[in-house]
């Protein structure tokens, strides 16, 4: 599928954030923002949810930690009681270093399968962008058109007054 | 607009633009590599060698080709992993403990440290594979049914333990390091030229667009691993010296261990970031980016971390005269004073005096003088972790199976041979990957850098300094220390 794109380069994150600002209250959806580096604030000004990571990020720490403690009290207390050093089959205080490396190694690992998962980031050969400097020095606003012809003049002249130093329209398939 | 703080040193000095970072850390990594850097590889290369030299005639012909004997049968090949699992933890500090405490010039160092971390939990965990003799079977450490049923691993012990500390430590320090360098690869890729390069660097970018919601997540992802990270990081060397801790050998039996070696971990760690550092910044002209400020914080560091180790030294000698305990104390004043009396005096004298010098101003940001000091102390690291190690094992309770331990050349060449490939690993490393953190170090340029190269503190200071006194002629200048 193919979209076209009204995109804005600015070249400071603060006129980019007044920018998204303004834009968004002039009635305009922003179809997304892309810049070299996390920008402060620009989660509000674009209404983006607070992620809730964290909230599963707890559940994986838990999983691990469940299974950590399955695993030893099973094995060693269950599956196949041995006697080591006199002490009970199931003694806790020894399971304890195991048990709080599985919580991080679950949470952890959990956490960067989830995000890739979500994020949709996978190896691929070949990666479409809006505009190559937004990985190197500019704040780049895409912007969706739709068909009226007139539209990106009128979105050229809102990003150009909100502070874009050069506004481009851009095709992408399969974004 | 830029924003410079009257008593904050900039983190990155030289007027550096977005622009800027990124044309002089890709640079490296687009340009033909230099003479010096192949020189560097052959080196390492050379030494790799000999660690697959090492490793052969180790699998080969079995442990016997070191120079174990029946009483100090852990010598070098502890040491050696002790000391690497050691090195790495400075990368995981700066990378998820000093994020937390928002420190934010860890930024120009912590891609580079945590490169150092997951290189030297590779070299670490070659010792106690080697040592298994049969390195094929080492996956009978993992809790997996044995062929003959149900016979699991022994949970109780801490050498498990370390199994599944280092194993956890050594992945969430790759997905960790990894997470943080694809915005990185991302703008290799957008700037690369050829087509083998941009294919490679699209692969490694995972498709990465650095769009609003992917830094939203990915930022709390940094967090979150930073977070599970900074107890981690202490857990493993913790667990480390309870490999010696649980025991009943004197000399290793001590509570003080577990704080003593995470301390003493960070001080190894820092000196060898610092030694790596000091060659990259020069070989990779990063100057600007590490600069002395970087280099004196790194310092105070490996001087807090050295003196903690100083304390816990001078306190086990307290504590095995308070113990009563007549071979806890035989055990020390055989440190001290024994055969191995200047394997003792190397590590005092490395790890406790030497450090103390940072004290001086002049020392800590002269870049000669660091060098030499961070090697030393990687040298008195390595002796503290072999005065524990075969000072307590070659006298024990026995008088008549007391015995020297003396090094076999494979031995050697294990040792020298994972310093071939952890340069080896290093130096690639800091060829085809971006060795500072472009992204981090764009969103602290703004806030922090300086108006160019003629800086000048007073004139940026102007608001806050302080007055001429009443009376004193109007063109006096305003002196005042910039570093208090």
């Amino acid at each position: 599928m193919t979209k076209r794109f009204a995109v804005g380069i600015f070249e400071d994150e603060d006129v980019l954030l007044h920018a998204v600002e303004n834009i968004r209250a002039a009635g305009v959806k922003i179809y997304d923002v892309f810049s070299p580096y996390p920008v402060h604030g620009i989660d509000d000004a674009l209404g983006i949810e607070r992620s809730r990571l964290p909230i599963a990020a707890f559940f994986f720490g838990m999983t691990g930690l469940a299974f950590a403690l399955w695993l030893q009290i099973y094995m060693l207390g269950f599956d196949w009681p041995m006697i080591i050093g006199g002490k009970p089959h199931i003694a806790l205080p020894a399971f304890i270093p195991v048990a709080f490396e599985l919580t991080v190694f679950f949470t952890c690992h959990g956490m960067a399968i989830t995000f890739f998962t979500i994020q949709g980031l996978y190896p691929r050969p070949k990666v479409p962008v809006i505009d190559v400097r937004a990985t190197d020095d500019k704040f780049v606003m895409a912007i969706e058109l739709d068909e009226t012809s007139s539209q990106f003049s009128r979105l050229t002249q809102l990003l150009r007054e909100n502070g874009a130093s050069e506004v481009n329209q851009k095709e992408m398939t399969n974004n | 607009m830029q924003h410079v703080s009257a008593v904050r040193e900039p983190l990155v000095t030289g007027g550096k633009t977005l622009h800027d970072v990124t044309q002089d850390i890709c640079y490296q990594v687009e340009a033909k590599p230099n003479i010096r850097w192949m020189a560097a590889l052959s080196v390492a290369l050379f030494f790799l060698g000999v660690f697959f030299y090492s490793v052969y005639r180790t699998v080969w012909y079995g442990i016997g080709e070191w120079g174990l004997n029946k009483t100090v049968n852990w010598a070098w090949d502890i040491t050696n992993f002790v000391w690497w699992v050691g090195i790495g933890h400075a990368g995981t500090l700066i990378s998820a403990v000093l994020l937390l405490f928002r420190q934010k010039w860890r930024s120009s160092i912590n891609r580079a440290a945590e490169a150092m971390t997951i290189f030297a939990v590779i070299c670490a965990a070659m010792f106690p594979v080697l040592h298994m003799g049969r390195p094929w079977l080492a996956f009978y450490v993992f809790p997996l049914q044995n062929t003959l049923g149900s016979l699991w691993v022994n949970f109780n012990s801490p050498l498990l333990w370390d199994v599944f500390a280092i194993s956890t430590y050594f992945t969430v320090s790759l997905v960790f390091w990894y997470i943080g360098l694809i915005p990185d690869f991302a703008s290799i890729r957008d700037r690369a030229k050829g087509t083998i390069a941009k294919f490679s660097y699209s692969m490694l970018s995972f498709g990465w667009k650095g769009s609003a919601k992917a830094w939203s997540r990915y930022e709390t992802v940094s967090l979150i691993l930073a977070g599970v990270s900074t107890p981690l990081v202490l857990s493993v060397h913790t667990i480390v010296s309870m490999d010696f801790a649980t025991s009943v050998v004197p000399g290793w039996h001590t509570t003080i261990f577990p704080p003593y070696f995470v301390a003493g971990a960070i001080f190894s760690g820092f000196a060898m970031v610092l030694t790596l550092m000091l060659i990259t910044r020069v070989v990779f002209r990063l100057e600007d980016y590490i600069t002395l400020e970087h280099i004196a914080l790194m310092n105070k560091i490996m001087m807090v971390t050295g003196s903690i180790v100083g304390v816990a030294y001078i306190t086990e000698f307290f504590i095995a005269w308070y113990s009563q305990v007549e071979f806890e104390q035989y055990a020390f004043i055989n440190r001290a004073t024994g055969p191995y009396w200047w394997a003792y005096a190397s590590m005092m004298t490395c790890n406790v005096i030497t450090p103390q010098l940072v004290w001086f101003r002049r020392v800590r940001y002269s870049i000669p003088l660091t060098f030499i000091l961070s090697i030393i102390v990687n040298i008195g690291m390595w002796f503290e972790r072999f005065v524990i190690i075969v000072t307590s094992l070659h006298r024990d309770y026995l008088p008549s199976s007391w015995a020297m331990f003396s090094p076999s050349i494979i031995d050697i060449g294990l040792y020298v041979g994972t310093l071939g490939l952890f340069f080896t690993l290093f130096l690639l490393f800091a060829k085809f990957f971006p060795v500072i953190n472009m992204a981090e170090v764009k969103t602290i340029l703004k806030y922090t850098v300086d108006n160019g190269p003629t800086y000048n503190p007073q004139k940026a200071a102007h608001a806050h300094a302080p007055q001429p006194a009443i009376g004193a002629p109007a063109s006096a200048p305003i002196t005042y220390n910039k570093h208090d």
